[in-house]
């Protein structure tokens, strides 16, 4: 399964990014390898409005089947579901620890969003 | 006659001059409440609402059997309102300015609009003042579009006074770009100069007419007389700082009711501006 | 790190003057103006500016004349009445796009028959890097007209946080934008706290609720102060109660005072111009909130 997360840096020890849609990068983790890719979300970051949407668009077009990020707005959730992409909110750390205690089963997709949409 | 009262600044009394204003007018007088976003002018004037309409805006909507997911509508859309999930186009219609575009330019004809409420506008009379006023629903960015629906509601060729939003962002432009005049209120504080220079270099832009009424005049230092008469703006109207009037307004009374004497110098401003 | 967000709701309440007051107060801070519709704090602060940066946010429409067919498909596509049409008949008329009223949408670009129309980002002001003698300022000044100022307050509070990180402040203070709307909103997520600084009248009451809906949409914890309270009593207290009811704790009083004027004309914080009856209640307003915040 492919899981991209949020990261505010570009290895797999970097800072989880807490922000979905305006998230530094997504670093998209292939649970069956074990390899991973690394994408910058610049043109989201300045995106005047509806950057929870794009990077919805983005992750979906990276073949993720799961997210995880430290919140989640409404809008961007909802891009999500449409995309058929599970959300793990709520998590913190870094990017390996978040895709371990996934593994683990420690951390739960998301039944809805979890802040108010918005400049964040 | 559309007669905007703004300021650069918020609290400088700009709703005290439009009910004023409004009040002292002789013959039928419109009062446009354009700030949609913290409305007060029916705190003081307190009509009684006779009809209600929603405001109405066409957003899209993407029939998927129609949708292959070209994504030329994404393209277009400037503001991220739609995405393309699944090989299909998702529309957000929170975000959607409503520029009819996507309809457009989809080749397969999947997109049509239909009518979003986004808001709505209140009509009514107080004290023979005609009143209308406007509120955007929560969530909701479009303050622009409330404040055109509440200005189609002015009286033609009759006096129409807008009480504008402050500042001198879009819903401000919004309000004053097609006023006969502005009056400018600001008070003489350095905060007061400062954002009145913002507010002149804004209706210079849009080339209005305009003139300023100094509140709480006798607070504060000449340096906003002194900018006016440097830059040959006219000062209509100095009104005093009066602990009757600040009273009156924290109590939500009309302000001329404590200060009748004010009453007089209004009618001669409207006289003035609309001469 | 701590960031406190001064808000007021309706304008001219004295948020400015509170916040100016805090940063003479504060010891060990970064300040930042996100009242980006009307900046006034840097007339109190006296900043140095060090670093400028554009503003630049969305596209606007502008027609290339030379190229221009004179067809007015932009005017017929244009929902916000933003083309102007000089003269009559089509294939004569000149048109032009009036800046003030165009979205920004892109239709006519995409639509123009001759590809006839330019679409360059738009300049919407200007923002920045400072320094006061109480220490860093971040601000910004937005054009006439200039849109999306949630941008700009986004970027500012950025700014001012990794400008506190680096130089390990423990406070960042920001003066936030009246009102509820999208700039509002830009300056609470994710702050400690918001004192919102109010006046006893009926607007100030009105918007004030509106203010606390916010913070809590937000989890903000809320703060309340009542400036000029003596020119209402009856509706101070009213206020106060529908405060705590709202689930905001009341952190002080500001009387009606002449000096917060005076200080404003002198160019000065009020805590520093004056040792009267404002200038003592700030002081304690603000020990108060600086022991709930720590």
């Amino acid at each position: 399964m492919k899981i991209a997360i949020t990261a505010s840096g570009a290895s797999l020890d970097a800072p989880l990014d807490p922000r979905f849609g305006r998230a530094a990068r997504f670093i998209v983790v292939d649970t069956a390898t074990g390899g991973f890719t690394v994408h910058d979300n610049t043109q989201n970051l300045n995106a005047a409005q509806g950057a929870g949407i794009q990077a919805a668009e983005t992750v979906s077009q990276l073949g993720a089947e799961l997210v995880i990020t430290g919140h989640c707005g409404p809008k961007a959730f909802r891009a999500l579901q449409a995309a058929g992409i599970q959300v793990v909110t709520g998590a913190t750390g870094k990017v390996y620890e978040a895709v371990e205690r996934l593994q683990k089963g420690e951390l739960q997709p998301s039944t809805s969003a979890d802040v108010e949409g918005h400049w964040a | 006659m559309k007669l905007a009262i703004a300021s650069g600044k918020g609290g400088t009394g700009k709703t005290t001059v439009a009910l004023c204003l409004a009040l002292s007018a002789d013959g039928p007088v419109r009062l446009l409440d354009c700030d949609v976003e913290e409305p007060n002018c029916h705190l003081f004037l307190k009509p009684e609402i006779r009809h209600r309409e929603p405001v109405m805006l066409p957003v899209p909507v993407v029939d998927a059997a129609k949708c292959d997911g070209c994504g030329k509508c994404r393209q277009l859309c400037q503001f991220n309102a739609i995405a393309v999930l699944k090989g299909k186009a998702v529309v957000f219609p929170e975000l959607c300015h409503s520029c009819g575009g996507c309809v457009k330019v989809c080749p397969t004809h999947a997109i049509r609009e239909v009518e979003c409420e986004i808001g709505f506008v209140e009509q009514g009379t107080s004290n023979g003042v005609e009143f209308v006023t406007g509120s955007l629903n929560v969530g909701q960015p479009l303050a622009p579009a409330i404040i055109r629906a509440v200005k189609r509601h002015a009286n033609g060729d009759g006096l129409t006074i807008l009480d504008c939003p402050p500042g001198t962002a879009c819903a401000m432009v919004a309000s004053v770009r097609d006023a006969d005049h502005v009056l400018l209120v600001t008070e003489p504080t350095p905060f007061g100069l400062h954002d009145l220079k913002l507010a002149v270099d804004t209706v210079r832009e849009l080339k209005r007419s305009f003139s300023v009424v100094i509140n709480r005049a006798d607070i504060g230092d000449n340096r906003v007389l002194d900018y006016c008469r440097a830059e040959n703006i006219p000062v209509r109207l100095q009104i005093p700082e009066g602990r009757r009037i600040a009273e009156a307004y924290s109590r939500g009374e009309p302000v001329l009711a404590a200060a009748p004497e004010l009453q007089e110098k209004f009618r001669q401003l409207l006289a003035e501006v609309t001469g | 790190m701590k960031e406190l967000v001064i808000l007021s709701g309706k304008g001219g309440t004295g948020k400015t003057s509170v916040a100016a007051s805090f940063a003479a107060l504060a010891r060990n801070a970064v300040f930042a103006d996100a009242d980006v519709d009307a900046a006034d704090l840097h007339l109190v602060l006296h900043p140095e500016i060090q670093v400028r940066h554009k503003f630049r946010s969305g596209h606007e429409a502008v027609i290339r004349q030379a190229d221009c067919l004179r067809c007015g498909a932009c005017l017929a596509h244009c929902r916000f009445d933003a083309v102007r049409m000089d003269g009559k008949e089509d294939g004569e008329a000149t048109f032009t796009i009036d800046p003030s009223a165009c979205e920004g949408c892109g239709v006519c670009v995409e639509l123009c028959p001759a590809e006839a129309i330019d679409f360059p980002e738009r300049m919407c002001g200007e923002w920045f890097v400072s320094q006061t003698r109480f220490g860093p300022l971040v601000h910004a000044r937005l054009r006439p007209a200039g849109e999306n100022s949630g941008k700009l307050v986004t970027q500012v509070r950025t700014e001012a946080r990794r400008i506190a990180e680096r130089k390990a402040r423990n406070l960042i203070v920001v003066d936030g934008p009246p009102g509820i709307g999208c700039p509002v909103i830009a300056s609470v997520t994710g702050a400690s706290a918001v004192l919102a600084v109010t006046e006893p009248t009926v607007s100030g009451e009105h918007d004030l609720a509106r203010v606390f809906k916010l913070a809590r949409r937000f989890g903000v914890p809320a703060f309340v102060c009542v400036n000029k309270w003596d020119i209402n009593p009856a509706m101070t207290e009213r206020i106060e109660q529908q405060a705590a009811a709202a689930g905001a704790t009341v952190v002080g009083r500001i009387p009606y005072d002449r000096a917060v004027t005076d200080a404003q004309v002198n160019g000065q914080p009020v805590v520093e111009f004056s040792k009267g009856p404002a200038a003592q209640h700030i002081q304690q307003l603000w020990e108060h909130l600086w022991k709930s915040l720590v």
